[in-house]
C-alpha cells in the first residue's frame, strides 16, 4: 500500500474505521467485491445440500420443506448477494478510472449503499435459524405460496429485499450521476469503454424496476399483516396479477445481471485479441435494444397461465427478437478475436468460455421461446439448465474474467497464471458437466425444485451432483489465486497486458489510493 | 465550474429519484390497469360487475340460437362445506333471463363466512355473460349446520360471438370467516 503522503493527498485511514467511513470508490469496490464473494460461497453452500440430495433418488439428506428453503435463499443469494454486487462493486473500481474521474459522484451515498447490504442479507439468513425455517416458496415468491401460506418469516424476506433494492437503486443513481456527469474532457459518450455504457444502461434499468419489485413485496406485507387482498382470490385480488408485477420487474432484472457482463467481455477480448473491437457502435445501440425489448417480455414467463393466443403471439415474437441484438453483439466478439493474435490468459480463458456458453444458453432460451414448446418445457429441468447456463457461465464467469483480469491493477502483482488456468479448466469442465445433463433430464419431463425423483433421472442426477460439486470445489482456487495475488508476486506494469488500452492503464498498479485528481490528458483518450 | 458541476449532478439526482417514486406508483398501477385488462378481455375468465342498467331487451324477438352454460363449483383449500350447482347445464338463448341456484351447507358445529369468486371459461365468453344477481356479490354466513340455496340471475348478451356455444361458470368458494370482519368490504365481483 502507498504510503506517499502530502498536504492534500491521503492514504487511506487505518484500521477497522477505514472500511466503515470510507467513501473512496477502490474502497467501496473491495467490499463489493469481497461481500458478493462471500455471498457467492453461501449461496454455493446451498446449491452443494441441493445437489446433495438429488445424487441419488429417495429422501436422503434433508426434508423436503428444508429442500425449498435451500432452493429458495440459493436463488435469492446468487442473485441479490452474489452477482449483483459484484457488478456494483466492478463498477465503483474501474468506471471512475475508465471515464478520468476522481471518484464516483455521491461517494457518500456510495457508503451507504454498500453498508446497508450486510444488514439486509445478515437479515434474510436468519431466517434460517427462525421456528418456522426460512422462505420455501422459491425466489420468485409466488403468491399466494409467499403471501396465504407463507412461512411467518416471510416478513423478514420482504423487509430484506425493501433494503436490497434500495441499496441497487442508490448504486443505480449514483453510476448514472457518475457516467453523465464526471467524465473527463474530451471523454465523449460514444469514447466511453463499453463496460461503461452497459453500466449506464443497466442502472437506468435498476431504476426503472426495483422499485417495481419494492411494490410487489410491499403489496404482499399488505396482504399478509393488513388484510388487504392484492393476490387473494378470496377477497377479490388475483394470484395472477402477482406473476405479472413479478415479472415486469423480473425479465428486466436477467438483463441486469448480464448486460455488465456484456461490458466485461467486450473489455477483455480486444485485448488479448491486440485488435479494436469490432463494431463499437453497433455494441452500443445493441446494449440499448436489448434493454428495451426487455420491458415488453415478462409474460413469456408465463405462458402457461392461460393468456388470449394474441398475448402469447405478442410475448413469442418480441422474446425472439431479443435474438437480433444478442446475435450482433456474439457476431462482433467473433469478428473482433476472427484474424487477432490471440493469447489465451486466464481472463481471455474465460471470456472465450462466455461467448460460446452463454450463447448455448441463449438458444436454450429460443426454444423456451417457442410458446408450444413452452408449455412442455415449463418448470422442468430445462429451465433450470437454460437459466443457469446464462447465469453461471454467462454472468458469473464474466466476473471472474473481470477479477484476473483486473486483478494486476487493484493489486500491484500478477497472479499465479497456472493456478488461474487450473481454475478456469476445473470450472469450465465442471460447469458443463453439472448443468449440460439437466437438458436431457428436463426434456424427459423432471419437474423443478423437487427433492425426490422418479427412477429414470438417477443417471443424468448422478452427472449432475458430480459436476456441481467439483465446481464448488475449484471455486476455492480462486478464493486461493486472489489472497496470494494481495499477497505478493512478479510485479504488474502499468499497462499489465501487451493489448490493454483505456485510461485504466495509464494509472500505476496497483491504482494509487486517488487517481485522476486533476483529469487526464486528453491526447490519451482513443477512439474506440 | 466545480459548482456547475455539482449543481447538475443535484438536478440529475432529483430527476432520479422522482423516477424512482414514479416506477414504485407504476407497480400499484398495476393493479387497476390489470383489472381493466382483465374486464376488456376476459383475461382469467374474470366476470363483470352486477349489471343494473343493460337490462335485456324483453320485446326483443330472441334468437333461435341456443347456448349451454355449464355451473361447476369446487371449494379452495381449507373450505369444508358441502357446495354443489342444483342444475348441472341450462339451455338458454341469448338475451333471455335466466335463474338458477347453487346450494351450500356448513357442516360444522360452528358459524363461518364463504365467498364465491367465479369464473368463466372460455376466457373469451366472460365479457357475455351478464349477472343481474349473483351470491358471488356478497359474503355468504351460515349458522352451524345451517343450509342455503343461493341464486344467480344473467343472462346472455346478444352480441355474443356465433362460435361460442358453450360456456362454464365456475364458482370457487373461500373461507373468509377470518379475513371477514378487519376486511371492511370484499371488493364485489
Amino acid at each position: 500500500m502507498s504510503a506517499a503522503h502530502d498536504d492534500h493527498h491521503h492514504g487511506p485511514a487505518k484500521g477497522i474505521s477505514r472500511w466503515l467511513f470510507t467513501t473512496n470508490h477502490k474502497d467501496i469496490g473491495s467490499l463489493y467485491l469481497w461481500f458478493s464473494f462471500a455471498m457467492f460461497l453461501l449461496g454455493g453452500t446451498f446449491a452443494m445440500v441441493i445437489r446433495a440430495e438429488l445424487f441419488q433418488p429417495g429422501l436422503q439428506l434433508v426434508d423436503p420443506n428444508f429442500f425449498n428453503q435451500m432452493t429458495t435463499m440459493h436463488g435469492l443469494i446468487m442473485v441479490f448477494g452474489a452477482v449483483m454486487p459484484a457488478f456494483v462493486g466492478l463498477a465503483n473500481w474501474m468506471i471512475p478510472m475508465m471515464i478520468g474521474a476522481p471518484d464516483m459522484a455521491l461517494p457518500r451515498m456510495n457508503n451507504w449503499s454498500f453498508w446497508i447490504l450486510p444488514f439486509a442479507f445478515a437479515m434474510l439468513s436468519s431466517t434460517l435459524l427462525m421456528e418456522s425455517g426460512a422462505p420455501n416458496f422459491g425466489w420468485t415468491f409466488y403468491a399466494p405460496l409467499s403471501t396465504t401460506y407463507a412461512p411467518s418469516s416471510v416478513t423478514f424476506f420482504i423487509f430484506a429485499v425493501h433494503i436490497m433494492g434500495a441499496s441497487s437503486i442508490m448504486g443505480a443513481i449514483n453510476i448514472i450521476a457518475t457516467v453523465l456527469n464526471m467524465r473527463a474532457p474530451g471523454m465523449t459518450l460514444m469514447k466511453m469503454p463499453l463496460f461503461v455504457w452497459t453500466w449506464l444502461i443497466t442502472a437506468y434499468l435498476l431504476i426503472a424496476v426495483m422499485p417495481v419489485l419494492a411494490g410487489a413485496v410491499t403489496m404482499m406485507l399488505f396482504d399478509i399483516h393488513f388484510g388487504t387482498s392484492f393476490f387473494n382470490a378470496a377477497g377479490g385480488g388475483d394470484p395472477v396479477l402477482f406473476q405479472h408485477v413479478f415479472w415486469f420487474f423480473g425479465h428486466p432484472e436477467v438483463y441486469i445481471m448480464i448486460l455488465p457482463a456484456f461490458g466485461v467481455v467486450s473489455a477483455i477480448i480486444p485485448t488479448f485479441a491486440r485488435k479494436r473491437l469490432f463494431g463499437y457502435d453497433s455494441m452500443v445501440y445493441a446494449t440499448a435494444s436489448i434493454a428495451f425489448l426487455s420491458f415488453i417480455v415478462w409474460a413469456h414467463h408465463m405462458f402457461t397461465v392461460g393468456m388470449p393466443i394474441a398475448g402469447e403471439l405478442f410475448f413469442m415474437y418480441a422474446t425472439m427478437l431479443i435474438a437480433v441484438p444478442t446475435g450482433v453483439k456474439v457476431f462482433n466478439w467473433v469478428a473482433t478475436m476472427f484474424r487477432g493474435s490471440m493469447t489465451f490468459e486466464t481472463p481471455m480463458l474465460f471470456a472465450i468460455a462466455f461467448v460460446v456458453l452463454f450463447t448455448m444458453g441463449g438458444f436454450t432460451g429460443l426454444m423456451l421461446a417457442i410458446t408450444p414448446a413452452d408449455f412442455q418445457y415449463h418448470d422442468t429441468y430445462f429451465v433450470v439448465a437454460h437459466f443457469h447456463y446464462v447465469l453461471v457461465p454467462g454472468a458469473v464467469f464474466s466476473i471472474m474474467a473481470a477479477a484476473y483480469y483486473w486483478l494486476p491493477k487493484w493489486t500491484g502483482y500478477m497472479y499465479d497464471e497456472r493456478l488461474g488456468k487450473l481454475h478456469f479448466w476445473l470450472s469450465f469442465i465442471g460447469v458443463n458437466v453439472l448443468f449440460f445433463p439437466q437438458h436431457f433430464l428436463g426434456l424427459a419431463g423432471m419437474p423443478r425444485r423437487i427433492p425426490d425423483y422418479a427412477l429414470q433421472f438417477a443417471d443424468f442426477n448422478w452427472i449432475s451432483s458430480i459436476g456441481g460439486f467439483l465446481f464448488g470445489a475449484s471455486q476455492l482456487i480462486l478464493l486461493f489465486v486472489v489472497i496470494k495475488c494481495i499477497k505478493g508476486g512478479k510485479k504488474a506494469t502499468a499497462q499489465v497486458w501487451e493489448g490493454a488500452q483505456g485510461l485504466e492503464w495509464t494509472v500505476a498498479s496497483p491504482a494509487p489510493y486517488h487517481t485522476f485528481a486533476t483529469p487526464p490528458d486528453p491526447k490519451l483518450i482513443h477512439d474506440q | 465550474m466545480k459548482q456547475a458541476k455539482q449543481n447538475s449532478t443535484k438536478r440529475l439526482v432529483t430527476r432520479l429519484l422522482f423516477t424512482v417514486v414514479g416506477m414504485f406508483g407504476f407497480g400499484f398501477a398495476m393493479v387497476p390497469l390489470y383489472d381493466v385488462i382483465c374486464d376488456i378481455t376476459g383475461l382469467n375468465g374474470k366476470t363483470g360487475e352486477q349489471v343494473v342498467a343493460t337490462q335485456p331487451n324483453e320485446n326483443a324477438p330472441l334468437s333461435d340460437r341456443q347456448i349451454t352454460v355449464q355451473f361447476l363449483s369446487q371449494n379452495a383449500a381449507g373450505m369444508d362445506w358441502k357446495f354443489s350447482a342444483n342444475e348441472a347445464q341450462v339451455k338458454v338463448k341469448p338475451g333471455e333471463v335466466k335463474v338458477v341456484s347453487y346450494h351450500a351447507a356448513n357442516p360444522n358445529s360452528y358459524a363461518m363466512i364463504g365467498q364465491a369468486i367465479p369464473s368463466v371459461a372460455p376466457n373469451e365468453a366472460a365479457q357475455y355473460l351478464k349477472k343481474l344477481e349473483c351470491f358471488c356479490f356478497q359474503e355468504q354466513p351460515l349458522e352451524a349446520g345451517e343450509t342455503v340455496d343461493m341464486g344467480i340471475r344473467f343472462f346472455i348478451d346478444e352480441s355474443i360471438p356465433e362460435h361460442i356455444t358453450k360456456l362454464t361458470l365456475s364458482y370457487s368458494l373461500f373461507d373468509i370467516t377470518k379475513s371477514s370482519s378487519s376486511a371492511t368490504k370484499v371488493t364485489q365481483r
